[in-house]
């Protein structure tokens, strides 16, 4: 029975770890349902972009005072759990703060330093909610949230209170229990912040106290299971996809799009009829329709957007009321990609489900309303691009489907013919010379 | 002022610095016209030896290729790589950002390798070499002017000072909108949507600039894109401020400061 508790961490952990590990290997498997890409050039910048983007934060700076409480948030989730470190550890060997001895008066530095965070974390947390909640901040109450979204939102900060509340309530009945001389807890000396709540326990008896500080140990690291296991489910998978696509992020500038070699090609063989092998097979398709037919990158991006809305709220066409929202354009990603996923999960491979991303999931009027403008991919904290996906889709309806508005046919026409957009002779493309001699 | 082409230099033996690509907006567009003109005026004025293509020239297929097209973008990209590279053109400079960046960033892995400059970027070294003088009291002095960033010059290729910094040679005070550089707004033109109707919503994208840049209460509103130029002289218009305010590009300012 004395090793009880200790079993029973056991295979919370083995459990917690187990399926979390599970997850993510199913997306990463999704991921790689998408077009393979190879993005290893170049890895000092792409290093630099890591720890800039992503461990840095730099975009969030756009706004100081959101990007250092968000920067708090992050800092005090990251740093406490070190302290997780020791919780397992006691875990598993049936110890309490483990690390108090050897490390001595450090140790006291540190758990302070935790808590100061912690406090910090509750504090911004709360001023997060607030500002989701009851500001009405455009890119927050948007239709793009309704549902689940918006309550994932509200979760996590919820979470997060509760356990930096539990390390906290934890620590202030230590503290009354090391006073009271129970032998069990070590004397780790004062910790701040749960030294002023401690008092709020002080009436309580000696054996409630251990109840008390156990429940909210036991609490605190379940918690942290059951969070980690939620995140693949949550736009808070970007604490840890971030990082990923910050590395793999595209190094040439936004201007450029993407090459389709195959095309250009097509368009080679064409022109001179000697280059063509005599085995050239025409591409399978052109553009995506579906999730398959993207970029490995983009479906990285799709599960390491956080739904923040800084794209939406920065897209040009989405400022004045159309329909496009690049930041739902994500959102359609990675829920078809979840779909599909799904889908094989059921049935050993894909079955044909009769959807797809571009119709199903995007309709053609939102992509027809975006000016290219890279708005989106400059806003985007973590590295994502809308614009791609948007394109990619666009090139679909016109290449595939010849799903262009009456206008776009006449442009492409007049290109095609007149070597310009409008309808003019190319024989008149140097007249305005003659206007000024 | 003698414009000439590349087919005339190279009957005649010679070859330019640098190649005017004037863009379809540039030679077909009446507003953009003034534009091109003010251009080659420039480079004329300071004596650079420069050529266009002409008849030569055709669309470099952006719009194409950001409709969807991509056909048709590698065939027009095949033509001019063609002409290019037959005239073995090493240096570009262009009024159009648009054309700027397909032919800076999309053609060299489509076999075009050019040296690829845009007008602001090519003022801004004149002035600085000191070749383009500016008179000692302009018309814009202490008069003040907005710059209006177009995408395709700043988030695409992050040239956001080049053209303010012509702009400070008029020694006119340079007013910033709420929206600029990296977080400047869309004038609307871009992604082909020039050539089609907005898509339902409640206001035009050119409206929104337009609204925005008049709101810095400037004389003059800036710009460095034949497209951007369109946009927002029709946005003032349906302002009806167009007697109060105009929109002029940079190289036409330039051009009307110079000794």
């Amino acid at each position: 029975m004395h090793y009880l508790p200790q079993i029973i961490f056991l295979v919370l952990s083995i459990a917690g770890i187990g399926i979390f590990s599970r997850k993510i290997a199913e997306i990463r498997r999704n991921i790689f349902l998408g077009k393979p890409e190879n993005l290893n050039n170049q890895p000092g910048k792409r290093i630099q972009n890591l720890l800039l983007l992503a461990l840095g934060q730099k975009k969030m700076f756009k706004n100081p005072l959101v990007a250092i409480m968000h920067l708090v948030i992050y800092a005090g989730f990251i740093i406490i759990n070190l302290e997780v470190l020791e919780i397992i550890l006691d875990g598993v060997f049936g110890t309490h703060r483990l690390f108090a001895a050897p490390l001595g008066s450090l140790y006291n530095w540190l758990i302070n330093g935790f808590e100061f965070l912690a406090v910090g974390v509750i504090a911004v947390c709360i001023v997060f909610l607030l500002r989701r909640n009851l500001i009405k901040l455009k890119r927050f109450i948007s239709k793009d949230l309704d549902g689940w979204p918006r309550s994932d939102a509200n979760y996590i900060l919820i979470t997060e209170i509760i356990l930096m509340s539990l390390f906290l309530i934890m620590n202030a009945t230590d503290q009354l229990l090391q006073a009271s001389g129970n032998e069990h807890y070590h004397i780790t000396g004062v910790f701040f912040f749960s030294q002023k709540i401690a008092p709020v326990f002080s009436g309580m008896s000696q054996s409630s106290l251990v109840i008390l500080e156990r429940t909210c140990w036991w609490f605190h690291i379940t918690g942290i299971f059951v969070f980690l296991n939620y995140l693949p489910y949550s736009k808070h998978l970007h604490i840890i996809m971030a990082f990923p696509n910050a590395y793999y992020a595209r190094l040439e500038l936004q201007g450029k799009m993407n090459n389709m070699p195959a095309v250009q090609n097509e368009v080679l063989y064409a022109m001179q009829p000697e280059t063509a092998p005599n085995d050239a097979a025409p591409p399978a398709h052109f553009g995506a329709k579906d999730v398959f037919e993207l970029s490995w990158k983009n479906l990285l991006d799709a599960y390491s957007c956080t739904e923040c809305g800084r794209c939406t709220a920065a897209c040009p066409a989405n400022i004045t009321g159309k329909l496009l929202s690049p930041r739902k354009i994500m959102m359609a990603t990675r829920d078809r990609l979840e779909e599909v996923g799904k889908n094989i999960n059921t049935h050993k491979q894909f079955v044909d489900d009769g959807k797809s991303l571009l119709h199903t999931y995007i309709t053609i009027e939102e992509l027809r309303a975006c000016t290219t403008c890279n708005a989106c991919v400059e806003q985007c904290p973590v590295s994502i691009s809308p614009l791609e996906i948007i394109l990619e889709l666009r090139r679909s309806l016109i290449m595939e489907e010849s799903n262009a508005p009456q206008e776009w046919n006449s442009t492409f026409s007049n290109i095609e013919n007149n070597f310009a957009p409008w309808k003019f002779s190319p024989d008149d493309r140097d007249q305005w010379i003659r206007d000024i001699e | 002022m003698k414009v000439h082409t590349m087919a005339e230099l190279m009957m005649a033996g010679e070859t330019p610095e640098i190649l005017f690509w004037v863009g379809c907006a540039g030679s077909f567009d009446q507003r953009a016209q003034k534009i091109t003109k003010a251009f080659a005026a420039i480079l004329d004025k300071v004596g650079i030896r420069y050529a266009i293509l002409g008849k030569e020239e055709a669309c470099t297929g952006d719009p194409a290729r950001r409709a969807g097209n991509e056909f048709l973008f590698q065939m027009m990209a095949y033509q001019n790589i063609q002409v290019l590279n037959g005239y073995g053109i090493k240096k570009i400079v262009t009024t159009c950002p648009h054309c700027f960046n397909t032919l800076k960033n999309e053609y060299p892995e489509l076999g075009g390798h050019y040296e690829v400059t845009h007008h602001t970027g090519f003022l801004q070294q004149l002035i600085e070499e000191g070749k383009i003088k500016m008179k000692e009291k302009g018309s814009f002095s202490g008069k003040k002017i907005s710059y209006h960033d177009s995408c395709y010059l700043g988030r695409a290729n992050h040239i956001y000072e080049a053209p303010r910094k012509v702009l400070e040679a008029l020694d006119a005070e340079l007013v910033e909108m709420k929206r600029c550089r990296s977080n400047g707004l869309c004038c609307g033109a871009g992604g082909a949507q020039m050539f089609k109707e907005d898509e339902p919503g409640q206001k035009r994208i050119n409206m929104e600039r337009a609204d925005e840049a008049l709101e810095t209460g400037a004389s003059f509103i800036a710009a460095a894109c034949p497209f951007c130029n369109t946009m927002m002289t029709d946005g003032v218009k349906n302002r009806e401020k167009e007697n109060d305010v105009a929109v002029m590009d940079i190289a036409e300012m330039i051009l009307t400061e110079m000794e």
